[in-house]
């Protein structure tokens, strides 16, 4: 179980603060000050990832990542 | 692990890297001081046997280091001689004094890890650097080639991925770690970058074994209000107290001393005799005596505002972070922010590519730290009745 557990990656140079990703799955991304994801490192469960898949498909710049939690 | 023939060439006296200061950084005067290199030794194992750290402000174990870049194939190696804190001098200095043997590190260094390339990228160097190459070139010395290649300095620009990104012709700007460059480095090739100094000790440890490696030396560059300002080579582990006495001592009443440059720490005058200097706080080797004429919240709002500048610009939260953190910093303005600061610290540290914001943060918490009195006044406008006098160096903006 624990080898599909997914957390979400930012790259931070890659990331320019469009902040979709806070608005499809907020239950993991909040957004700082100036916009930019603030990512909660919580393993998310599988109820979760279609939310999860949404955030990332629907970065303009591809900077969200699912990885492996651990 | 001691080189037999090679012992009775052993620097005398506290000045290892430094020997040779005062002679000319000739190929056979360093020979004349050192020895030969030694042929065939387990570099790596000797390396780790000595504990020897990265000299170029992270400290990482420097046989790791190697081990990660002899695992893969087609290595390069890259001298990092972009010395980005503007307090610091070491490095330039090093290559002045005794460029052959950064150089012999270098080449012990590319053996060991399988590269025959050795690329030395810099901002600044003399002319012994270039005439150090040409000596060893026209004696075919090494089996390994050494380039000099001139890149853009700056205080982010001597990162390690930032250093590649310039030597491949991009600005000198940070990468995502991973991939690290020991795994994907210059043109995708695993590739050592290794710190100038950090490259002597490797010619010193080799030659003269762990065993008499001990703690090591570290070179610093000292500032401020000390009577001999400069790059000095000190014995790991010595006190702050007494590293300040033994070169010269101080021209005005000290109120703290910056120790490892702007990602570094605040120490207090008084705990100088209880910090012992070692590489972990020793950092880039910058030690700055900050006076108690100064302000001390106008000093460090002024770093804080330089390095705020220096961010590449790339991560969101570095830029923007960074930018309201030198914003708060200036107390005159601001009033009492010291609330708020903690909390931009909280929210900034840790979300760049690189270790810039984490190491703004420091120093920010740092100097809330050591000079909270200062800050109390200034944020309840009662001021310190003092000048900023400018004593914290800040280099050209980019």
């Amino acid at each position: 179980m624990k080898g599909r557990r997914l957390n979400v990656l930012v790259d931070p140079i890659a990331c320019d603060g469009h902040g979709l990703c806070a608005e499809l799955f907020p239950e993991r991304i909040a957004l700082d000050d100036w916009g930019f994801p603030l990512v909660d490192p919580t393993p998310i469960p599988l109820a979760l990832k279609d939310h999860a898949r949404r955030a990332v498909n629907a970065c303009p710049k591809r900077a969200v990542q699912l990885v492996r939690a651990g | 692990m001691k080189v037999a023939d090679a012992s009775s060439r052993q620097p005398a006296g506290g000045a290892r890297l430094l020997a040779a200061v005062g002679h000319r950084p000739t190929f056979d005067r360093h020979v004349a001081l050192y020895g030969e290199l030694p042929a065939g030794c387990d570099l790596i194992a000797l390396i780790e046997r000595a504990g020897l750290r990265g000299r170029g402000g992270a400290g990482f174990p420097t046989a790791t280091k190697l081990a990660a870049v002899a695992r893969r194939r087609g290595a390069v190696v890259v001298v990092n001689a972009v010395e980005g804190e503007p307090a610091s001098k070491k490095d330039r200095s090093l290559l002045r004094v005794a460029p052959h043997l950064v150089l012999d590190g270098a080449a012990l260094a590319a053996e060991a890890v399988g590269a025959t390339q050795v690329i030395i990228a810099t901002s600044t160097y003399g002319p012994e650097l270039t005439a150090a190459i040409g000596e060893r070139t026209s004696k075919r010395y090494d089996s390994v080639t050494f380039d000099v290649e001139p890149v853009e300095g700056g205080f982010v620009a001597g990162e390690e991925t930032a250093v590649l990104s310039a030597l491949s012709g991009r600005r000198a700007n940070p990468t995502l770690k991973p991939p690290f460059p020991a795994e994907q480095g210059l043109g995708g090739a695993p590739t050592l970058v290794q710190n100038v100094e950090t490259l002597g000790h490797i010619a010193l440890i080799a030659r003269f074994g762990s065993d008499w490696f001990g703690r090591g030396t570290a070179l610093v560059t000292l500032s401020g209000s000390v009577a001999q300002p400069g790059v000095h080579e000190i014995p790991v582990g010595a006190t702050l107290a007494e590293v300040i006495t033994q070169s010269g001592g101080t021209t005005a009443e000290v109120a703290a001393y910056l120790v490892g440059g702007y990602f570094g720490r605040w120490i207090p005058a008084a705990a100088a005799t209880q910090t012992q200097l070692m590489p972990d706080i020793l950092g880039a080797g910058v030690i700055v005596a900050l006076p108690s004429s100064t302000c001390a919240a106008a000093e460090c709002a002024r770093v804080v505002q330089y390095l705020a500048h220096q961010s590449a610009g790339q991560c969101g939260p570095c830029l923007h972070g960074l930018a309201a953190i030198s914003d708060a910093m200036h107390v005159e303005q601001r009033g009492d922010s010291r609330p708020e600061l903690k909390r931009l610290g909280r929210l900034v540290s840790g979300r760049g590519a690189c270790r810039h914001p984490d190491g703004v943060v420091r120093f920010v918490d740092s100097a809330l730290a050591v000079f909270a009195e200062e800050f109390a006044r200034h944020a309840n406008h009662r001021g310190c009745g003092k000048r900023l006098q400018g004593i914290l160096q800040v280099g050209a903006t980019r």
